[in-house]
């Protein structure tokens, strides 16, 4: 029973901190790009903005899936409820 | 301190749940279109008009040159699938600053019945336009190896819409719950700005990239694609020409 809980946890964090790594490196490299573009062409600011932010969106999709799962292994774990639902009939 | 507003419970009878989710987005249902009955009761074409109706203007003008701008032609056509979108999504995260509100899009429900919407509506806009057959016909290009692989995008795009939301939504309630815990008074009122500000961004990526799909859905190959007008506030006010 306590393995289910430390296996949770230690996932939960494990999960959420790889898990931020990649997409703040991705949308750090895409800002930069954009601002350089921006610096380039001003006039065309209003496209380069718009597709940064949607580029953006995509990219912290990622980082939102594991928290996603971080969220579930802590809150809604249903391996976590059997066990529970089992000691609780005993 | 709950996921979701489904787990706030406000009346209960056998199966029937009226839970938070429900309650908040009939509430806001009725704020938007009470609201907009109110301001377009007397609507005037001169230059006199109430401050409401040229509020109401701002927006819409707004939204169908954002529509324009992503590759749209006859924006007109798709501003009331979209501009709805943006609106009641914005809307349902502007409304955090109600004291005991929570957003309905903290529920994966909500998030994913608004992506199950765009998901019916990509295709329904794509076959209007272009006709069933060539439609079908877009699925299996540039190769018909890639038949399954657009099916695939179709389906992850969706599950994409629904989670992007839902997520936000439900990390910026509960960062609040979890700060008012340890530090209450001054930071969560900060981080409670920055939900407002990712809520509305997410509502515009939302009905923005709604707009996009449907671009690709209803872009025929070799015709031609307009690039985005630079010309700056130019807006098409005349209706949209009937085929």
């Amino acid at each position: 029973m306590t393995i289910i809980a430390v296996a949770s946890i230690v996932t939960a964090g494990l999960t959420i901190a790889m898990g931020s790594i990649g997409p703040a490196l991705g949308e750090g490299r895409a800002v930069a790009t954009a601002l350089s573009s921006l610096a380039q062409q001003p006039d065309a600011a209003s496209t380069i903005t718009r597709t940064l932010f949607v580029g953006l969106a995509m990219i912290e999709s990622i980082a939102i899936y594991c928290f996603v799962v971080s969220m579930i292994l802590i809150f809604a774990n249903p391996f976590w409820n059997h066990v529970i639902a089992q000691v609780a009939g005993k | 301190m709950h996921l979701s507003p489904d787990e706030m419970i406000f009346w209960q009878y056998g199966l029937l749940k009226l839970n938070g989710t429900i309650v908040f987005t009939w509430a806001l249902m009725l704020v938007l279109t009470l609201g907009s009955k109110l301001i377009t009761r007397n609507l005037s074409t001169g230059l006199e008009r109430s401050r409401w109706q040229n509020l109401l203007e701002i927006v819409v003008s707004a939204i169908e040159r954002q529509i324009k701008d992503v590759g749209l032609r006859h924006p007109r056509k798709y501003l009331p699938f979209l501009g709805t979108l943006f609106l009641f999504i914005a809307m349902a995260n502007l409304g955090t600053i109600i004291p005991g509100y929570e957003p309905p899009t903290g529920s994966l429900s909500t998030t994913a019945a608004l992506a199950l919407c765009v998901f019916v509506a990509v295709p329904l806009f794509g076959i209007a336009d272009l006709g069933l057959r060539r439609y079908l016909k877009s699925y299996t290009e540039p190769t018909l190896l890639m038949l399954p692989f657009n099916i695939i995008s179709e389906l992850s795009r969706t599950l994409a819409l629904a989670v992007r939301l839902f997520g936000n939504m439900m990390s910026g309630v509960m960062i609040i719950g979890i700060l008012l815990t340890i530090t209450p008074f001054i930071f969560p009122i900060v981080m409670t700005v920055l939900g407002l500000l990712t809520g509305m961004v997410q509502a515009y990526i939302f009905s923005i990239l709604a707009a996009v799909y449907i671009a690709a859905a209803t872009h025929t190959r070799g015709s031609d694609t307009r690039k985005s007008d630079t010309r700056g506030s130019e807006t098409d006010l005349r209706p949209a020409p009937t085929p």
